[in-house]
C-alpha cells in the first residue's frame, strides 16, 4: 500500500467524509481493489468507521474487496443483450475460463464480471475487454477474445462466417 | 400533540412519534422484530404492517417508521393486514425456523409450514438490531450490515474477528433470534457468531471473571471524567 | 476565455461564433458516441484528420467529432454537411475517399450508403433514412451539429439563450409557470410533472435548497440519456440552472453512473467551459442569481437511482432508500430540500423556456406533451436511439422507424419501462406511446427502454431475466423485496428448468402482491411487475412450461433438446470441435449426432453449425 497516493485522493476530495463513494472509487482505481489496510487507512483519515466504508465496499459493484485480474472481461447483462443471447456468452467464458462471474482465474490475468447494461444497446450481446467494447460477439468471436488474452481455445478452424 | 386513530380508539400523541409506539403505549399489540424503542427505527422486517388512511388514501405501510400525524386513521388487524403479515412471516420463518419466538408469532398468525425453505438458515433475520445497538449504543461500530440484495447479511469487517468487539453482548441481548451466542470459559469469554475471542478481568475480591478486558478500556476511554484507577478491580458486587 | 457579464455580450460572443462559420464550407462530422466508439470510430476521425492536414484542406472543410446520432446499429456513422449525405460502417480507409469525392467534388460514394432493409434501397441523405424520416428530433436533434467539448457549437445553435431570457427577462414565478403550463412530465419514470415537484421545493420552508440530475441510468436496455450527456452537456446543464433560478437554489449535482466514464469526462469539460464563460458561477449575466455543480459519481447500484437512496449516496453513504413519509422535495440532502430530475427532463426545459409553452404543448397528445427519446432494441431491423413525438403508435415506432423484425421473424412482445415495466404484445401495437395508457397496459414509460421480442423470445425466461435482475439489485433491507425477489426468481428458474408444479402461478401472485404492498421503496413496490406483467398477456405460455414441460419459444434450457438433422449434417465437425462436453458423436464426414443425456444444451453447436443442421426441439 502507498499511502501518499491514497493520501492524495483523500485531500483531493478535501478529506470530506460525505465524499467517502468518490474516494473509494478512486483509490481502487489506483490500487485494483480495496485491501484491508487501506480500508483501515481511509478510515482513520476521515474518522468514519471501518465498518462504514466496508459496508459500502461490499454495496456497490464497482468496488472490489478481492484483487481483481490483470484484465477484465464484463459480459453485458442488459435486457436488450439479453434477448440476443447474452446468457449463452456467458456460460461460454464462465466454461472456458473455469470461473464463474464475479471471480478472478488462480492466476489472476482474467477477472470475469456481468454488468447489467453498458449503454450500447444497439451493439448486443457485448463484452467489454479492459474498457474496449466488442459488439454482436458469439462463439468465435469470444474465442477471439480469449485467444488475445492468452488462452488457449478449442476453436473453430475458420474465423467468423458474416 | 397530534390526535391520531387507532383501530378506532383516538390517541393523543406527540407529532411524529411512530405509530408503532403508540400502539404499544396504548397496548395495541402489532408484532415486529426489527424495532427497539432505544434504537434508531430501520423498517426492515415489514411485520408491523398496517393499514394507514391519510387524505383518503389507504395503503400498507410499516407502522415503525411512519410518524403520527393529525388526522391519519390506523388499522392493524384488516384483512390486507393479516394477510401480508402471514406472507411476510412465512418469508421469514425459514430463515430461523427453530427461533422459539418466531415459531409463536407464526403460529399466532396461523402458519403451519411455511412454503419456503433454506438449506442451511444461520438464523438471522437481517432484522438489523445488533449492528444499531453496537453503533447507536455502545458505539463500538464492530458489526455491520454487507453486501445487497439476496445475498445481504450482518458481519463484521472482512469477516475477520471485530477487534472493535469489546464483548458487551449488547448484539445477543437485543436479538430476536437468539441466533448470536455467548460462551463463557474459565477468563476467556467468546461472542461465537463473529468468532470474537475476550479475555475477562477477574474480581481482585471474589476472583470471578466479571466483564471483558477491552470492555474496560473502552469504558476508560468513553468516560468524560477519569474513573479511579482501581474502579475495575473489583466486580460490581465486591465494588 | 472572457467573462460573459450581460445577455447582450452572449449575443456578442454567438455572433462572433457565427460570424467566422460559413454554412456552406463542408464539415465532416463523425459521430463519437460510445456505440460508434466502440466500432473504432476515434481512428475514423483521426483519418480524417490527417487526410484534411496533408491536402491542405485545413480551413476549408471543417470536421466534427459528435454526440451520438442515435443510429447506433450503423456505425460508425460519418454525415457530410451541408449536403447532409450519410455513410455508415465508415473505416479509416475510406477517409481519403469520402474527401476527394463526396467533399470536393460532390460525388456519392454508393457503397457506404445506408440500404434500406424493407425495400432494398440505398438512401443518400441522413433525414431520409426511414429511422431518421419518422422521428421529430428536437432535444436529440442537436447532438449531431456539435462537438461536445466546444462550447462555441452550442452557442452556435442558440445555447444558453434561454438561461438568459429567464434571468434577465422572468421572474422565478414566470419561469415556473412556464414549466407548468408546458406539463413537462419527468422523463425519468413516472412521468409526474417537473413543474409541480419544482413548486414544492420552491416552497419548502429552508432557505437552501438543491438541484440534482439523475444521470443514473440504471434500466438495462436504455441508455439515452448517457448519449444526451455526453453528446450535448450543455443542455443539460443549461435546463438545471433554469431549474435552480425557478426553485431558488445556488448549488446542484449531477448523478452520474461511473459505467459512463465519457459522460462524466465530456459533462466535466463542458462544466470547465461554462464556468470560464461566467455562465456558472457567481452573478450570471449579471444578476444576483449565482450557481454552482458538481459531479458525483454512482459507484454502480440500481436501487441509487430511487431519489432518496440517490441522495444518502450524494452524502457519502450507502445509497439506501429511506422512508419518504416526508418527501425529498422538502427534506432531501442533508435533510434540505432537494429537486430531482432525470436528464432528458432538464434537456427539454431550455426549449421550453426558448420556445414557449405553448409550442411545447403543440407537441405530443392530449396528455403527454412534447417528444420522448427511446433507446430502440432487441429484435429490430433497426436499432438505436429514437425521437418521437409522445402519442405516437408502437407500431410506428417498431415498423416504420424500426423496419420491423430481424430474420423475417414474427414480433411478439415489447418490453418498455425497464425492470418496473411491462411486456405489451401484439394487439396493442397500436396503442399511443403515452405516460398514462402505457400505465394502463401494465407497463410504464420508465426511461424510455423499449426492447422488441420476437418469437424466439420466451416470456418465462424474460421474467425470470428481470426477476434475478431485481433480486442481486434489491438493496436488501426489506424482507418482502430481499426475499420476495428471490422466491419469485426460484420459482420462474424452477419453471424454466422442467420443475413448475401446480400451484406455482398462485404462489408467484401472492409473493407479487405482497412484494409490491409491503416494501418501502418503488424498487420493491414494482419489482413483480415483470411477472404481473408477463403473467397478464402470456398466462398459457407459463401453463404450457408447468403442465406440458414445454418451453413454446424453445429457449429454457431444462425444457429442451439439441439434435442433429441428418439430411442436412455435411459432417464438417464444427460442432464436434466446438463442443465443451464432447458430446457431438459420430465420424467426420458423416452426420453427427449429439448424446442428448450429457448434452448441457449450451447452444454452441447451433451458434457454429453453417448448415443449419442442428434442431432444438
Amino acid at each position: 500500500m502507498d499511502t501518499r497516493q491514497i493520501d492524495t485522493v483523500i485531500e483531493k476530495y478535501g478529506a470530506n467524509p460525505s465524499e467517502t463513494i468518490g474516494i473509494l472509487m478512486d483509490v481502487q482505481e489506483k490500487e485494483s481493489y480495496l485491501p484491508k489496510e487501506v480500508l483501515e487507512h481511509i478510515s482513520n483519515k476521515l474518522g468514519v468507521p471501518v465498518t462504514h466504508l466496508y459496508r459500502i465496499a461490499t454495496f456497490y459493484e464497482a468496488l472490489s474487496l478481492k484483487p481483481t485480474g490483470r484484465h477484465q472481461i464484463h459480459v453485458c447483462m442488459g435486457t436488450a443483450c439479453h434477448v440476443r443471447g447474452a446468457q449463452k456468452i456467458l456460460d461460454k467464458l464462465e466454461r472456458d475460463l473455469g470461473i464463474k462471474a464475479g471471480e478472478t482465474t488462480p492466476d489472476l490475468e482474467i477477472g470475469l464480471k456481468t454488468v447489467n447494461c453498458v449503454g450500447a444497446c444497439a451493439l448486443g450481446p457485448l463484452a467489454v475487454l479492459d474498457g474496449e467494447y466488442h459488439g454482436s460477439i458469439n462463439t468465435t468471436k469470444a474465442n477471439k477474445l480469449l485467444k488475445k488474452l492468452g488462452r488457449k481455445v478449442e476453436e473453430t478452424e475458420e474465423t467468423e462466417t458474416e | 400533540m397530534v390526535t391520531i386513530t387507532i383501530d378506532g380508539k383516538q390517541i393523543k400523541t406527540e407529532e411524529g412519534q411512530n405509530v408503532l409506539q403508540v400502539a404499544l403505549d396504548n397496548g395495541i399489540n402489532i408484532p415486529h422484530l426489527c424495532y427497539h424503542e432505544n434504537l434508531s427505527f430501520y423498517g426492515g422486517c415489514r411485520l408491523c404492517l398496517v393499514e394507514v388512511t391519510k387524505a383518503n388514501r389507504t395503503r400498507l405501510t410499516a407502522s415503525c417508521t411512519y410518524p403520527a400525524l393529525e388526522g391519519i386513521t390506523v388499522e392493524t388487524n384488516t384483512e390486507n393486514v393479516k394477510k401480508a403479515r402471514r406472507l411476510v412471516m412465512e418469508m421469514i420463518l425459514p430463515m430461523a425456523p427453530d427461533s422459539p419466538k418466531l415459531q409463536a408469532l407464526a403460529s399466532e398468525l396461523g402458519i403451519t409450514e411455511p412454503r419456503f425453505h433454506y438449506e442451511d438458515p444461520d438464523g438471522c433475520i437481517n432484522c438489523g438490531l445488533c449492528v444499531r445497538a453496537c453503533e447507536e449504543l455502545v458505539s463500538a461500530n464492530a458489526i455491520t450490515l454487507a453486501n445487497r440484495g439476496d445475498t445481504r447479511s450482518i458481519e463484521p469487517p472482512f469477516q475477520e474477528e471485530p477487534l472493535a468487539c469489546i464483548g458487551c453482548a449488547a448484539c445477543l441481548y437485543v436479538c430476536p433470534t437468539d441466533c448470536i451466542k455467548m460462551e463463557e470459559k474459565g477468563n476467556e469469554r467468546r461472542i461465537v457468531r463473529w468468532e470474537r475471542k475476550l479475555e475477562m478481568k477477574t474480581c481482585a475480591n471474589c476472583k470471578r471473571h466479571f466483564m471483558p478486558l477491552a470492555q474496560i478500556e473502552f469504558a476508560m476511554h468513553k468516560v468524560r471524567e477519569p474513573l479511579d484507577a482501581g474502579w475495575f478491580d473489583n466486580c460490581p458486587d465486591c465494588r | 476565455m472572457r467573462r460573459l457579464n450581460s445577455a447582450a455580450e452572449l449575443e456578442d460572443l454567438r455572433k462572433e461564433v457565427l460570424a467566422k462559420r460559413d454554412p456552406q464550407r463542408p464539415c465532416v462530422t463523425v459521430c463519437a458516441g460510445t456505440g460508434c466508439q466502440a466500432y473504432a470510430s476515434q481512428n475514423v476521425y483521426n483519418a480524417f484528420k490527417e487526410e484534411i492536414a496533408s491536402r491542405g484542406l485545413t480551413g476549408k472543410v471543417d470536421l466534427r467529432g459528435t454526440g451520438c446520432h442515435g443510429f447506433c446499429e450503423q456505425g460508425p456513422l460519418v454525415v457530410i454537411l451541408p449536403s447532409e449525405i450519410c455513410y455508415r460502417r465508415v473505416q479509416p480507409e475510406d477517409a481519403s475517399e469520402i474527401i476527394s469525392d463526396t467533399v470536393l467534388e460532390n460525388k456519392v460514394i454508393d457503397r457506404l450508403l445506408y440500404v434500406d432493409p424493407v425495400s432494398n434501397e440505398k438512401i443518400v441523405k441522413e433525414s431520409d433514412i426511414p429511422f431518421y424520416k419518422h422521428q421529430e428530433r428536437i432535444v436529440f436533434g442537436q447532438n449531431r451539429f456539435i462537438d461536445p467539448h466546444n462550447i462555441e457549437d452550442y452557442l452556435a445553435l442558440g445555447g444558453y439563450r434561454a438561461l438568459a431570457k429567464a434571468l434577465t427577462e422572468m421572474t422565478p414565478e414566470q419561469v415556473l409557470e412556464e414549466v407548468k403550463k408546458a406539463n413537462l412530465r419527468g422523463r425519468g419514470g413516472g412521468g409526474f410533472p417537473a413543474g409541480e415537484k419544482w413548486e414544492v421545493t420552491r416552497n419548502a420552508p429552508e432557505k437552501k435548497k438543491y438541484v440534482i440530475v439523475n444521470a443514473d441510468e440504471g434500466d438495462p436496455g436504455a441508455y439515452m440519456d448517457r448519449s444526451l450527456l455526453e453528446g450535448n452537456p450543455h443542455c443539460v446543464l443549461e435546463g438545471l440552472m433554469i431549474g435552480a433560478y425557478a426553485i431558488g437554489s445556488d448549488e446542484g449535482f449531477v448523478y452520474v453512473r461511473q459505467e459512463y466514464p465519457l459522460a462524466v469526462q465530456n459533462l466535466t469539460a463542458a462544466i470547465k467551459q461554462a464556468r470560464e464563460l461566467g455562465l456558472i458561477g457567481k452573478n450570471i449575466f449579471g444578476t444576483s442569481f449565482s450557481f454552482d455543480v458538481t459531479i458525483q459519481r454512482g459507484a454502480g447500484a440500481f436501487v441509487s437511482g430511487e431519489s432518496s437512496a440517490l441522495m444518502s449516496a450524494i452524502e457519502g453513504r450507502v445509497g439506501e432508500p429511506r422512508p419518504k413519509h416526508i418527501p425529498t422535495a422538502i427534506k432531501g440532502i442533508w435533510d434540505k430540500p432537494s429537486n430531482l430530475n432525470n436528464v432528458e427532463t432538464f434537456a427539454n426545459v431550455p426549449f421550453i423556456i426558448d420556445r414557449g409553452a405553448d409550442w411545447f404543448r403543440s407537441i405530443g397528445n392530449e396528455n403527454s406533451k412534447g417528444t420522448k427519446i427511446f433507446s430502440l432494441v432487441g429484435k429490430v431491423n433497426n436499432t438505436g436511439l429514437v425521437e418521437v413525438p409522445m402519442g405516437i403508435t408502437l407500431r410506428k415506432i417498431i415498423f416504420d422507424i424500426g423496419g420491423g423484425i430481424r430474420g423475417g421473424k414474427k414480433f411478439k412482445a415489447v418490453q418498455t419501462g425497464g425492470p418496473s415495466g411491462g411486456c405489451i404484445p401484439e394487439e396493442y401495437l397500436d396503442t399511443e406511446v403515452d405516460f398514462d395508457r402505457l400505465t394502463e397496459l401494465g407497463s410504464m414509460m420508465g426511461s424510455g427502454g423499449m426492447i422488441v421480442m420476437d418469437e424466439d423470445n420466451c416470456m418465462v425466461d424474460v421474467a425470470k431475466y428481470f426477476m434475478n435482475f431485481l433480486k442481486d439489485e434489491s438493496c436488501g433491507k426489506c424482507t418482502t423485496c430481499r426475499e420476495g425477489t428471490k422466491r419469485i426468481y426460484e420459482i420462474l428458474d424452477g419453471m424454466t428448468k422442467g420443475e413448475g408444479k401446480e400451484g406455482d402461478i398462485e404462489l408467484l401472485e401472492d409473493l407479487s402482491w405482497v412484494t409490491v404492498n409491503a416494501s418501502l421503496c418503488a424498487l420493491g413496490g414494482t419489482a413483480p411487475n415483470p411477472v404481473t406483467g408477463t403473467l397478464r398477456y402470456f398466462r398459457d405460455e407459463y401453463e404450457k412450461h408447468i403442465k406440458d414441460k414445454n418451453c413454446p419459444a424453445k429457449v429454457c434450457k431444462g425444457l429442451i433438446t439439441y439434435t442433429i438433422d441428418q439430411e442436412k449434417c455435411t459432417g464438417c465437425g464444427r460442432c464436434q470441435k466446438n463442443c465443451p462436453e464432447d458430446v457431438v458423436e459420430g465420424e467426420l464426414k458423416s452426420p453427427m449426432t449429439i448424446n442428448t443425456e450429457r448434452c448441457i444444451r449450451c447452444g454452441v453447436c447451433l451458434d457454429v453449425c453453417r448448415f443449419d443442421a442442428v434442431l432444438v426441439e
